[in-house]
């Protein structure tokens, strides 16, 4: 029997014990190790050979991975480790560390119960570090940490015995501060700590890692570790104190198995009623159960077309099965199942709760679908994505003939992609893809040509901006085309606070409405306005104040609708609107359900917001990107005049020894080509990575600029709009 | 001047001969199918008919470009056919308003309205007639309960409802009509309700027939198009007696007789 054979048996095996299940992801900054690490760990589980892990990057399969040497897409890989004299598996999910790929390491969040967070000792935590462990914190998702690069301490900075551990404390209390901050009532099971080994250091790379109780048993411990560093012995010390083994023991003692994990994590991801059959069931990880399935990825496979990546919570899968797709109200087939390891799937005749599950034939699913065998099943919390697309460009194909097969596969992106939004523009017929950054468009136009060989031309990318008001607008009337309906509409900011409870789901329409009422009011809404909301919508709502109007309520979908209409494409320059409240304080509605239908009611509620907005001081909001540069010392001038010649701002400097580091705040638009820019500035010398800092108002004097250069590639009149253009 | 015109209820010869007339004479001629429709003639028989071009307009001409039409009324002599009467839609009243503000003069010939005609073919009391109401297809998950309110609200005054079936995207079938008003009707107010459906009114062979509402769409009513009247809770007498002569009411609507 082969080895690879063996493994799979064990795993086939394994997957019916939940108590021996752990379902992990590994999260770092850019450039961390997360990769090497996740490598290692397999090669150390037998599952490749030791020789290739680290050179190989087993988990960044796609060319692209291997070339730009980041990992993109979450990989997923299971196997088997032996502790304390009983199997386990291990299910392990890789994620990307670049913000520009936030959204999968979101959606990945919600396959796992625990991760290791993985912080390179001479950087310490990052920016990106915070912004993953949020992520998971958020999800309720349990972390251990992983000090990795620990033998650069020694041989790059030269620190002592005593200096080395000063720093690696420090690493440690800054993650635990990140947990205390963001899990308060969790802080005392949660902190990271040395004495019990939720905490383990090492290098990923030369295979090595210590931990309290992994000193215990081999007695190798820090004073070890640096007599062999100084020595230049690594191979010996992994050899003595294998990474695999410390790590993956860790794992297992301190991150929760499926039936621990889901008792807690069911009430946070799902609101339906607990009590109820299905909810026990997931609780409980029952098997035996209604199919609960989430899932949290679509990858495509030559062979067997989309594949649905997920966590099955409750009941087993089994070829066959017919199962609802909720999110989608429809119906789909399970062909296959399987379960990863590495790039390849290995498919089994059926798979049990508290597992992560590849399931070929859900062709309708996209990240984030709930899947079950219950029709009226109530869908899981969607996932919250914390950032929203912010760039865009133009594609077409080099050869009209590969139009179809474009589409096509920019369809299919955007469902293995749900932060990837593609777009028809009607004007031009061109198509528009829309999604976190530079790097998230090339590396997915890239694959076009790549994977899909279909040679394309992109237009330069572009900044998408948000329409929005900044102060009240008068009461505007707008008419219907048969002019018996009338809706008389005001537009004005919206606080802050309401956008955010409403995006981190702190209060949402499904909730009980007294509840929702409190908070908004507490988040600034008036107490007619926080009674009447109907709906919110990226970022702007729609109140409805007016009081006992006879068929409003049969109106309202409709009314809505052109709501939404309108916020999907502002009057200014057709971008979409943020920060906006909406309020209906009166309307007239004709007698009769046909001479108020959808031809009616939408073109003239979304007439009266665009003339309402024009009337509330409009402009433009871009998004900005927070800027994070190491650089020597003596180029500390070429850094900030970089930044000051793309409207940056500097916002804070960092000197550590002879290098500094530069925190800065600039807008995305301005920031196109920095790569390059930065690079030849600094002879590459510089480290930098980037973060999301939301948006923000463009300088007044720009806004007529601006308006225009978007209205003239949309092929819109080349004038700023005026009220009468909607109303009149 | 702007002359709306009725045609009536079926063809092109139910227009009257003063509306005949003001076709042959005026500029320009326009007809709509958009509030409702001939279903025994179309636009190029019309134009045979009556020896001329007619321009049919759509729901956008009528309604977000009725400016235009009425502009061009101001020196010319416009005319607008309209299936059944004029003005019965609400539709009309806007451009005869709007002609009123601008100082266009307009001008009304009238034709046969369903509403009349109902009358006609079921026996059933003008005098006993309350509100109408529209069944319209749903929007997404939306069901209108507005004919319902309306028909609750007629049975107060024990009074019929007459009820026009949606014309968008295609006729509204009956059987289609009742379905909706069941999905709708989440109280199961209208279970014992009788109503009578009819249709292809004007034509040579309409069909009418009169039964339980909810049992309507077991009969064969043909070709559109249609219309309903959900009966009052109490007939008089001589309705009952029309019903079953002419609709073939059930016996037990004899019941209901006052």
């Amino acid at each position: 029997m082969t080895r690879a054979k063996k493994m799979v048996d064990k795993i086939k095996d394994l997957m019916w014990k939940p108590d021996k299940i752990r379902n992990m992801g590994i999260i770092a900054h850019i450039d961390h190790g997360k990769t090497t690490l996740s490598d290692n760990l397999l090669a150390g589980a037998g599952m490749i050979s030791e020789e290739l892990a680290g050179q190989q990057l087993y988990l960044d399969f796609d060319e692209q991975e291997q070339e730009r040497g980041i990992t993109i897409n979450a990989a997923n890989v299971s196997m088997v480790h032996e502790y304390g004299g009983e199997e386990y598996l291990i299910n392990l999910i890789d994620t990307p560390g670049h913000v520009d790929f936030g959204g999968d390491v979101t959606r990945a969040m919600r396959a796992v119960d625990g991760v290791i967070v993985v912080v390179d000792a001479v950087e310490g935590v990052m920016p990106q570090t915070e912004t993953v462990l949020r992520q998971a914190l958020r999800e309720n998702v349990k972390p251990v940490l992983f000090v990795n690069k620990v033998d650069r301490l020694i041989k790059e900075l030269e620190l002592g015995p005593e200096e080395m551990q000063n720093k690696l404390i420090k690493v440690i209390g800054e993650v635990n501060k990140l947990i205390k901050a963001l899990r308060p009532e969790k802080y005392d099971k949660w902190k990271v700590d040395v004495a019990n080994g939720s905490v383990a250091f090492g290098s990923a790379l030369y295979k090595w890692a210590v931990s309290v109780p992994s000193m215990k048993e081999t007695g190798v411990g820090f004073k070890e570790v640096y007599d062999y560093l100084k020595a230049d012995n690594a191979r010996e010390l992994a050899k003595k104190t294998p990474l695999h083994r410390v790590v993956l023991d860790m794992v297992i003692k301190h991150l929760p198995s499926p039936i621990e994990a889901q008792k807690e994590r069911i009430p946070v991801i799902w609101k339906g009623d607990a009590t109820s059959n299905e909810g026990q069931a997931m609780v409980k990880c029952d098997p035996n159960g209604p199919i609960a399935l989430m899932i949290t990825k679509i990858v495509s496979d030559p062979h067997a077309g989309e594949v649905a990546v997920g966590r099955l919570y409750s009941g087993t899968l089994k070829p066959g099965l017919e199962l609802f797709l909720i999110d989608r109200k429809t119906k789909n087939r399970v062909q296959t199942i399987g379960l990863f390891m590495g790039p390849r799937r290995v498919e089994v005749p059926e798979i049990p709760a508290g597992n992560i599950v590849a399931v070929v034939g859900l062709k309708d699913a996209v990240a984030g679908s709930t899947c079950s065998n219950l029709e009226n099943f109530v869908p899981f919390e969607s996932i919250k994505h914390i950032s929203e697309p912010v760039v865009t460009m133009a594609i077409e194909a080099k050869n009209p003939r590969d139009l179809p097969k474009l589409i096509e596969v920019l369809r299919k992106l955007a469902k293995e992609d749900p932060t990837l939004q593609v777009t028809l523009n009607e004007e031009t017929g061109e198509h528009l893809m829309s999604g976190m950054g530079e790097l998230h468009l090339e590396v997915r136009v890239e694959r076009i040509r790549r994977d899909f060989g279909i040679d394309v031309v992109t237009s330069p990318p572009i900044v998408v901006f948000r329409e929005t008001v900044t102060s009240t607008s008068p009461v505007v009337e707008g008419k219907s085309p048969n002019k018996h309906n009338r809706f008389y509409i005001t537009v004005e900011p919206l606080p802050q606070e309401v956008i955010r409870k409403f995006k981190e789901g702190e209060v949402d329409m499904k909730m009980d409405k007294k509840e929702r009422r409190r908070i908004l009011e507490e988040a600034g809404l008036a107490k007619e306005e926080a009674a009447g909301i109907q709906e919110y919508y990226e970022g702007n709502v729609f109140c409805d104040v007016t009081k006992g109007i006879q068929y409003l309520n049969e109106t309202m979908e409709l009314i809505l609708e052109g709501f939404r209409e309108a916020m999907r494409a502002g009057p200014l320059a057709r971008e979409p609107m943020m920060g906006v409240k909406v309020k209906l304080v009166d309307c007239k509605l004709h007698e009769d359900a046909v001479h108020r239908g959808p031809a009616q009611v939408i073109p003239a509620v979304r007439s009266a917001i665009f003339a309402a907005v024009l009337q509330a001081q409009p402009t433009l909001l871009e998004p900005y990107q927070k800027v994070f540069i190491t650089v020597p010392q003596d180029m500390l001038g070429n850094v900030t005049k970089e930044i000051q010649g793309r409207r940056g701002q500097i916002l804070e400097m960092r000197t550590e020894g002879d290098m500094v580091t530069v925190v800065a705040k600039a807008p995305v638009k301005e920031m196109f080509g920095f790569a390059g820019a930065i690079r030849s500035a600094t002879s590459g010398k510089a480290l930098w990575s980037v973060e999301h800092a939301g948006f923000e108002p463009i300088p007044q004097g720009l806004l007529e600029n601006f308006v225009m250069e978007v209205r003239k590639r949309k092929g819109l009149k080349l004038e700023l709009p005026k009220p009468e253009d909607f109303v009149g | 001047m702007l002359t709306f015109i009725g045609m009536g209820l079926y063809d092109e010869k139910d227009i009257s001969i003063k509306g005949y007339e003001k076709v042959k004479e005026a500029d320009e001629v326009y007809i709509e199918f958009y509030t409702s429709k001939l279903v025994g003639t179309t636009r190029e028989r019309l134009e045979e008919f009556f020896g001329r071009e007619i321009v049919e307009l759509r729901r956008e001409d009528l309604e977000d470009r009725s400016r235009e039409l009425v502009e061009k009324a101001r020196h010319k002599d416009i005319v607008l056919l309209i299936p059944g009467d004029v003005a019965v839609a609400t539709t009309h009243s806007s451009i005869m308003l709007e002609a009123r503000q601008k100082g266009v003069d307009i001008q009304l010939i009238h034709g046969a309205s369903i509403v009349s005609a109902v009358c006609g073919l079921t026996g059933l009391h003008n005098y006993r007639f309350g509100k109408s109401a529209t069944v319209a297809y749903p929007y997404g998950k939306t069901v209108s309960r507005t004919p319902i309110r309306v028909i609750l609200d007629n049975w107060s005054i024990n009074a019929h409802t007459l009820l026009y079936l949606d014309l968008h995207p295609e006729p509204m079938t009956i059987a289609k009509a009742v379905e909706i008003l069941k999905k709708a009707d989440d109280d199961k107010m209208l279970k014992d309700a009788y109503a009578v459906g009819l249709a292809r009114a004007g034509s040579e062979k309409p069909v009418v027939r009169c039964d339980r509402l909810y049992e309507l769409p077991e009969h064969d009513f043909g070709d559109p198009l249609y219309i309903m009247v959900v009966l009052a809770k109490k007939l008089h007498i001589t309705e009952y007696e029309f019903l079953s002569a002419f609709a073939n009411a059930p016996h037990e609507l004899s019941l209901s007789v006052e």
